[in-house]
């Protein structure tokens, strides 16, 4: 019994300052957020006519969407690299990431039934939603990759082989930057409802301002103050990263991962000290 | 040695204090434009116009200093009236949200059953909501595969645990759903009320379930009801609370004479001066101004004892042949049962009208209720005239001793006269 009485025993009291993560809570939750990422997977597509596919159709057709506006009607160049496969690594890859934010945004206005009526650790829910957008993620790149060793057979592209487990990483510095970015609008939106409707808008525009549908080597050709704007965001470094790694094309240099995970670090960090204070009495206030 | 004063719940001087009214402007113009009102002195924009100044920022404590301590073993049932605090009690012992002042300390691990079946997603099969239930309330994924075939059993669902949960009963949704948190494997249990589900059948189950946990698994209860039948039934200590504070901490049949005492004032009497009828009763010829019961409450009426009201209705002018419907209800409104008077007469003005009701036939459950004045046309042709609700009332047996089974004889809400015995025919 007294050994129970340790092992159990909890405190709660007022929420005061920048909160904690129990980190260690967290990890005892870990069924509930593959409960959560899987509930995502079984729901999203019932009752829909091409069901999983879905998630193959939507970034093939906004490729298809950026081949036309962008390739063909503006002209962008692609440093090379077939349009289809360009705009499809894009696509896909910064999708992972709007997914993130948008959904992740979410979390606290959406789930406030739940939240209201049973604990469990709030962080559960954005992380098992990052988790989902990844698997989506994954699925898409498979897509890619079969596309890619297409074009390969061609000798259109030249993969950097040797540098393509690196990718595991960039996912992850690309997932946990978009939590940060999640976290903390979902923080805000719990106050400030029209936050949702700017982030939706944010996302974009943030897209244009990263090499999704254009090269870095585009920009860098252009203008020095817009090639350091670029530098500047997180997102460029993962973006160049990736064709460099799968198209052996892209501006990658030290700087620019250095800024990328610095971003990546302090955003989560904000984050997840706002969200565990706003976790704690949100319901009061939603 | 010390084994029954183990404590499982400690709550120190614990206060919740909301704001009232607007909460910030809700965006950030609103707050940005307060902020600058604020630091400029003049006169806050979002302030709602005609408001007294005073009154803005102005807090309502939910709790003001509750303190008490919990023992394993205890069933403790907490009552009070609307919005004296229970479910924000509720809310922070569950964790839900965190307490402005005092502290709370909890030895044990905690099943929250504020309300059953959080998460359950209609699209998912019984299985899949099982697993993700289980989760939410805490489980691990291989405490609920162990626990399984128990969950399933007693929800009753059976074969339709691979079916998605739209596809359900609502019966069959609360019932598994409650079968869920039932078997977490947890030392203390939070309940608010979550035994009104199901049939009367399962809620006896349920009640013999939360009984057996309490009284042979040592587990500690905590529940808040407004039936005071079980928690007669299921507690042994009773703490009521009122506008935030303990006003007792004791035996369960004080605390609920002290509640139901402090209720009468205003339970026993029900003004309909002011109601705004349904758009089909708007002939105003006859009015049902207000009903006064002889029972000093009508949250929990005894069975045995005749139910007496004095009903003041105004007319328009004289009438014959009016008749008065009392209609009984359960609690999501299906009717049960209907008691009628016939041939009153109405005069023009005031009239009062001294009734009794034999209720005994009612089963003890909560029940909803409406009169309804009705006239009787030449033709037998019944038009009805005014309609209001009525009072929610519990009936109530009185037991002589608590058993730890669940022993009654008779279920759902009406109970029969008992049948007799033929002689044998020669």
């Amino acid at each position: 019994m007294e050994q129970m009485q340790k092992q159990y025993h909890v405190h709660y009291s007022p929420a005061k300052g920048w909160a904690r993560v129990d980190f260690h809570e967290l990890w005892r939750y870990k069924d509930l957020i593959w409960l959560f990422v899987k509930r995502d997977f079984t729901v999203m597509y019932k009752q829909t006519v091409l069901g999983p596919a879905w998630v193959l159709i939507n970034p093939i057709l906004s490729a298809a969407m950026y081949t036309v506006m962008f390739g063909v009607i503006a002209g962008l160049s692609t440093d090379g690299v077939p349009q289809t496969l360009f705009y499809l690594a894009g696509s896909a890859l910064w999708g992972f990431f709007a997914a993130c934010i948008n959904k992740i945004s979410a979390t606290f206005t959406s789930n406030s039934a739940i939240f209201s009526k049973v604990y469990f650790p709030r962080l559960a829910m954005p992380i098992s939603t990052m988790l989902s957008a990844l698997i989506n993620f994954l699925l898409q790149f498979a897509m890619f990759f079969i596309m890619l060793l297409y074009y390969v057979a061609k000798g259109e592209v030249q993969p950097n082989w040797a540098m393509v487990p690196l990718t595991v990483l960039l996912l992850v510095q690309v997932g946990l930057l978009g939590l940060g970015c999640g976290i903390i609008v979902s923080s805000l939106t719990t106050r400030y409802r029209d936050l949702m409707v700017v982030v939706t808008f944010g996302v974009q525009l943030w897209m244009y301002g990263t090499p999704v549908v254009y090269p870095l080597s585009m920009v860098s050709g252009m203008s020095r103050v817009l090639y350091a704007a670029m530098l500047f965001n997180p997102m460029t470094a993962p973006m160049e990263s990736f064709r460099y790694i799968f198209f052996g094309s892209g501006q990658v240099d030290l700087l620019m991962w250095v800024i990328s995970i610095l971003w990546t670090f302090a955003l989560l960090a904000v984050g997840l000290s706002l969200f565990s204070k706003v976790e704690k009495t949100f319901v009061d206030t939603v | 040695m010390q084994q029954q004063k183990d404590i499982m719940i400690r709550v120190r001087n614990v206060k919740k204090k909301y704001k009232i009214g607007q909460i910030g402007g809700g965006t950030l113009r609103g707050d940005l434009q307060s902020w600058w009102a604020r630091k400029c002195g003049k006169e806050d924009p979002n302030t709602l116009i005609g408001t007294d100044q005073r009154l803005v920022g102005t807090t309502f404590m939910a709790l003001n200093g509750v303190s008490f301590e919990v023992y394993k073993g205890e069933a403790v049932g907490i009552i009070g009236s609307n919005g004296a605090g229970k479910s924000t009690l509720l809310k922070l012992l569950t964790h839900v949200t965190a307490p402005t002042e005092g502290d709370i300390d909890l030895y044990g691990r905690v099943a929250s059953m504020l309300e059953v079946g959080t998460g359950f997603h209609p699209e998912m099969t019984g299985r899949e909501n099982v697993y993700l239930n289980g989760a939410i309330l805490g489980m691990t994924r291989a405490e609920i595969d162990a626990k399984m075939s128990e969950i399933i059993e007693f929800s009753e669902v059976g074969d339709f645990i691979d079916t998605p949960v739209k596809r359900y009963s609502s019966g069959m949704y609360v019932k598994l759903a409650f079968s869920v948190a039932a078997h977490l494997d947890s030392e203390i249990m939070i309940m608010d009320e979550v035994l009104a589900v199901g049939d009367m059948k399962f809620q006896k189950k349920c009640l013999g379930k939360m009984r057996q946990a309490a009284r042979r698994d040592g587990k500690t209860v905590l529940y808040v009801s407004h039936n005071m039948a079980t928690i007669r039934d299921l507690c042994d200590r009773c703490i009521v609370l009122d506008q935030g504070k303990i006003i007792f901490d004791g035996d369960v049949d004080t605390g609920i004479a002290l509640y139901l005492a402090a209720k009468a004032q205003s339970g026993n009497f029900l003004d309909y001066s002011d109601y705004k009828r349904e758009s089909w009763c708007q002939c105003d010829d006859l009015r049902i101004r207000n009903v006064r019961f002889g029972a000093e409450s009508i949250e929990a009426l005894e069975r045995s004892e005749p139910v007496r009201l004095e009903m003041t209705v105004d007319a328009r002018k004289s009438t014959d042949s009016i008749g008065l419907r009392f209609e009984v209800r359960d609690e999501v409104g299906a009717p049960l049962a209907t008691s009628c008077l016939y041939g009153l007469r109405m005069n023009a003005g005031e009239n009062h009208l001294n009734v009794e009701y034999d209720l005994s036939m009612l089963s003890p459950a909560q029940y909803n209720t409406y009169f309804t004045l009705f006239a009787i046309g030449e033709g037998g042709g019944h038009s009805d005239e005014d309609c209001v609700p009525g009072p929610r009332f519990g009936m109530v047996d009185t037991y002589s001793d608590k058993q730890i089974e669940w022993n009654a004889r008779h279920w759902g809400f009406i109970q029969l006269p008992d049948a007799k015995l033929l002689p044998e025919q020669e």
